[in-house]
């Protein structure tokens, strides 16, 4: 299917709960609105149309430090879905504010979301409403902060923890 | 709390257990000599049957993300080199393509080729490697040995184009950092030569071994919509028997110009795993003899009207004072640069100034040319994509390998995300695991072939 006609077809399916779309060199992608995320990836994931059955990645953008964009929404979470049986593939992503980072959980309709979305948690602090397991993935439990957000200075240690620390 | 007797604490019993046997618990890893890396399998067993796994990843973590973030986008590719260390040239081409995508440039014809030959060699050395260590974990010692054998001859062929065997950092965005070495076609013969004999050898040991194929059949299987909603890709979705090959469903670089077939398992489990990782050896090295064959020729030494012209009389025209149109002719390079030469960067890379570093005769020979690799390496200029961002996904090793870089129209990228190939596995490791016995998880972590880089990232 064509990326436009897939944008058309969500745009159809969920109203005024895509607030954008665009085609930036190739890659389609449509800005859902929190509310309407689970949605409309269920949407994307069961309708024979659309069929996209592997949610191929799930990852953050800060865009604390981006021109234009200091003073929106601080965060987008990004999914990238594959159809393996169209071959086509759709972004989407939520904007999520700086004060109350959260996000309805995807781990319902594919399994891998629960790992992508911990790694999200972990370098980003956005949190996912309904996760069963919402730890961090790559830091330790004892880490302090998100390191992936643009005010994490690269610079900063950590101490190092261990029993005789 | 009263005192527990040894029988209580050791064997579980008394009052408040349950009495009887209990489960237990054990931890693989995180340093244990059949993971590939360092990572923590936490298993519940009930006797020798695994309840219940748990997989802690992340002690190889360095920042990969946030390390591209601080440099220019060049900078990023000898990360890169360290995600996938068993075919890092994946990465550094896959890397590349998604900054070209980002700024709208396609990369020269024979640079395309290139790319090809280089991947597929890399993906000989990645399933060599994993098969090799399964077997060893198997108990088949020989194997791992032949196969570490067959990985030299290719790893020589690496050493040869990019003049390192690990860290290579061979591709640039535009382009690669130097042309094919001479008579590099010869040499790749006559090593698909030792490497065929060799996958030969090893079918011939293991491929019906009765103790492999006990640990291999019907082991650690999943299913094609299990795979699919895993998000796994690669060797490990087509055996079980799903036709997913970006190289083949959305080709890129020149993989619509060679043929190749692409393996299918049926069972998805540990042995349809070595038979599409074997399989798809013999497919690379057709796609890279192919490639080989077809790639065009750029011209070798040539004036600005295409004549072929002597160093001699490049010299000889340089002391009278003729140098015009003498920046365009080439001259002899130390043996150090080969392949960096003006006509050889002219036919890899694009030919774009704000993009690729000049040549080093004209950087050296010329006020221009030492302006030009200035303007690409000082602080605040170099490459600039305009804002925006691009996803591209390339076929790894372990599957898809995407690279997702977002531009804020600055030298430095604004945020690159790798995605993975491994970790899918690595996640759907618990339920490939849960209900088999404690000895089933080394042939079923082996299969999923988890590279720490490139998971921990």
């Amino acid at each position: 299917m064509d990326g436009s006609a897939i944008l058309a077809r969500l745009r159809g399916r969920l109203g005024a709960r895509v607030l954008e779309t665009h085609d930036h060199l190739g890659d389609h992608t449509a800005v859902v609105a929190s509310e309407g995320i689970v949605d409309a990836l269920t949407f994307c994931r069961d309708d024979a149309l659309l069929r996209f059955d592997m949610l191929m990645d799930l990852t953050a953008v800060d865009y604390l430090k981006f021109p234009g964009r200091e003073d929106g929404p601080r965060f987008d979470v990004v999914y990238h879905l594959y159809s393996v049986a169209h071959n086509h593939r759709v972004r989407l992503k939520v904007r999520v504010e700086q004060d109350a980072p959260l996000v309805p959980t995807a781990t319902g309709l594919w399994p891998i979301a629960n790992w992508l979305e911990r790694e999200v948690w972990d370098m980003f602090g956005i949190r996912f409403e309904g996760h069963p397991d919402l730890r961090r993935l790559l830091m330790y439990e004892e880490f302090v902060g998100h390191p992936l957000r643009k005010d994490y200075p690269i610079e900063r240690r950590q101490p190092l923890i261990g029993p005789n620390v | 709390m009263p005192e527990r007797t040894a029988r209580e604490l050791f064997l579980g019993e008394g009052p408040g257990t349950g009495g009887g046997s209990q489960n237990l618990y054990v931890n693989l890893g995180p340093a244990h000599p059949a993971m590939h890396g360092i990572i923590r399998i936490f298993a519940e067993l009930d006797g020798e049957v695994v309840v219940k796994g748990d997989v802690e990843i992340g002690y190889l973590h360095r920042a990969f993300e946030k390390e591209c973030e601080i440099g220019p986008y060049n900078n990023a590719i000898p990360y890169t080199d360290r995600l996938n260390y068993v075919s890092p040239l994946i990465n550094n081409f896959a890397y590349a393509s998604a900054v070209e995508k980002l700024l709208g440039i396609e990369i020269t014809e024979r640079c395309k080729y290139i790319r090809v030959v280089m991947s597929e060699i890399s993906r000989v050395c990645d399933h060599l490697t994993c098969v090799g260590a399964t077997a060893m974990e198997l108990g088949a010692f020989t194997v791992f040995l032949y196969m570490i054998k067959a990985r030299e001859f290719l790893w020589e062929l690496v050493e040869d184009v990019t003049g390192a065997r690990l860290t290579i950092s061979y591709g640039r965005v535009g382009g690669v950092k130097a042309d094919l070495p001479e008579g590099f076609g010869i040499k790749v013969r006559k090593a698909f030569a030792e490497v065929r004999q060799v996958l030969t050898e090893v079918h011939t040991l293991i491929t019906g071994n009765r103790i492999f194929m006990d640990r291999m059949v019907g082991v650690g299987a999943l299913s094609a919509e299990e795979s699919i909603a895993w998000g796994i890709t690669g060797p490990m979705i087509r055996a079980a028997g799903v036709p997913f090959d970006l190289r083949r469903v959305q080709p890129y670089w020149a993989y619509d110009r060679v043929e190749f077939e692409v393996p299918l398992g049926k069972n998805g489990d540990n042995f349809d795993r070595y038979l599409v990782r074997m399989a798809e050896m013999e497919q690379a090295m057709r796609m890279v003899e192919q490639a080989l064959e077809r790639m065009p020729e750029g011209a070798i030494n040539v004036d600005f009207e295409g004549r072929e012209i002597p160093v001699d009389a490049y010299v000889d025209r340089g002391k009278q004072g003729k140098t015009e149109g003498l920046l365009l002719l080439p001259i002899t390079l130390s043996p150090n640069l080969e392949g960096q030469g003006r006509e050889a960067q002219r036919r890899v890379n694009v030919a774009d100034k704000t993009i690729v570093m000049p040549p080093k005769e004209t950087t050296y020979g010329s006020i221009e040319g030492l302006m030009n690799h200035f303007m690409l390496v000082m602080d605040g200029y170099g490459i600039r994509p305009p804002a925006g961002e691009a996803y591209f996904a390339a076929e790894g090793a372990n599957g898809e390998l995407g690279f997702y870089v977002v531009s804020d129209g600055g030298d430095r990228p604004y945020r690159v995300r790798c995605r993975p190939p491994c970790l899918p596995p690595v996640a759907a490791l618990p339920r490939m695991i849960e209900g088999q016995m404690v000895a089933d998880i080394i042939p079923t972590f082996g299969s999923v072939n988890m590279i720490g880089g490139e998971l921990d990232r």
